[in-house]
């Protein structure tokens, strides 16, 4: 499945999967949430987590593997990757959430919260990529 | 309290199948959404509005129950205020994000596939998510 199907497909998928969490557990299916919680989270709270997180990694990268998805990336630089991902937990862990938190759930929510997170963070990576790409002149 | 884990694992394995499907494990998708100035894909905005086109309608329903099918009550974020933290940490996900183009549920998935970006990418964002919970407790 590729294009616009599998992203609609799995963007419904994801909605469901969100759906399904707040109803049977009533938690929000957040990932970066999900994962900071395995730390910070009281002990009795972490069990649901590993078994989200579990399920997501066993099925997600098995159906990866086999949709066999356009091959990864190369040379794309190592020290980006480790600085970006960085950021990535340092600014979901501050901002509580990312785009499933702040995009999927806390939008389906209708929070508002989460809809000054989405517009900050979609504006902040947009000129992030134009700067990378449009300024420095990166070839990715 | 306890929250059920089978239940948990289901909605992460339907989160992760939704990932695969959607295209966003593919960097290249995300950032060429993120380049707006560029040749700009479309693929997120079918994966969000799949997403939000379930989460927007069944949240509502679901949040009016008295309370989860397998939980005592509902774990949805109360804080209201627009506040620093909120902004700051948005801004620096996006950045992080617009670098690689990576966030956190994809690229978990893609560790789970085993693709070699994510293996600098994930280690990083949870070392970045140790140091967010410790900025948060160290400002409070």
């Amino acid at each position: 499945m590729s294009g616009w199907i599998g992203a609609l497909t799995g963007g419904v998928l994801i909605g469901l999967s969100a759906t399904l969490l707040l109803w049977l557990n009533g938690r929000i299916a957040g990932i970066s949430g999900i994962v900071n919680g395995l730390t910070s989270a009281p002990v009795t709270d972490r069990g649901w987590r590993l078994a989200f997180l579990a399920g997501l990694l066993l099925a997600g990268g098995l159906v990866l593997h086999v949709v066999a998805a356009a091959p990864p990336r190369e040379h794309f630089p190592r020290m980006t990757l480790v600085v970006a991902g960085l950021l990535v937990g340092i600014g979901t862990g501050i901002g509580n959430g990312c785009t499933s938190g702040h995009g999927v759930c806390g939008l389906g929510r209708l929070s508002l919260r989460s809809l000054i997170a989405v517009l900050v963070f979609m504006a902040t990576a947009m000129l992030t990529v134009f700067v990378v790409r449009h300024v420095l002149g990166a070839s990715q | 309290m306890k929250s059920n884990w089978f239940t948990a694992a289901i909605a992460g394995a339907l989160f992760g199948i939704g990932l695969a499907l959607s295209g966003l494990t593919d960097p290249r998708i995300v950032q060429g959404f993120l380049d707006v100035s560029g040749a700009f894909d479309p693929t997120l905005v079918f994966v969000l509005g799949g997403a939000l086109g379930v989460t927007v309608i069944a949240f509502r329903f679901v949040l009016r129950l008295p309370k989860p099918l397998f939980d005592s009550d509902f774990r949805v974020p109360t804080a209201q205020r627009i506040d620093r933290n909120l902004i700051v940490g948005a801004a620096i996900f996006g950045i992080g994000w617009g670098l690689a183009g990576y966030c956190p549920g994809p690229v978990l998935v893609g560790l789970a596939a085993g693709r070699p970006e994510a293996l600098y990418f994930v280690p990083a964002m949870l070392v970045g998510g140790l140091l967010a919970q410790w900025l948060v407790k160290r400002g409070e």
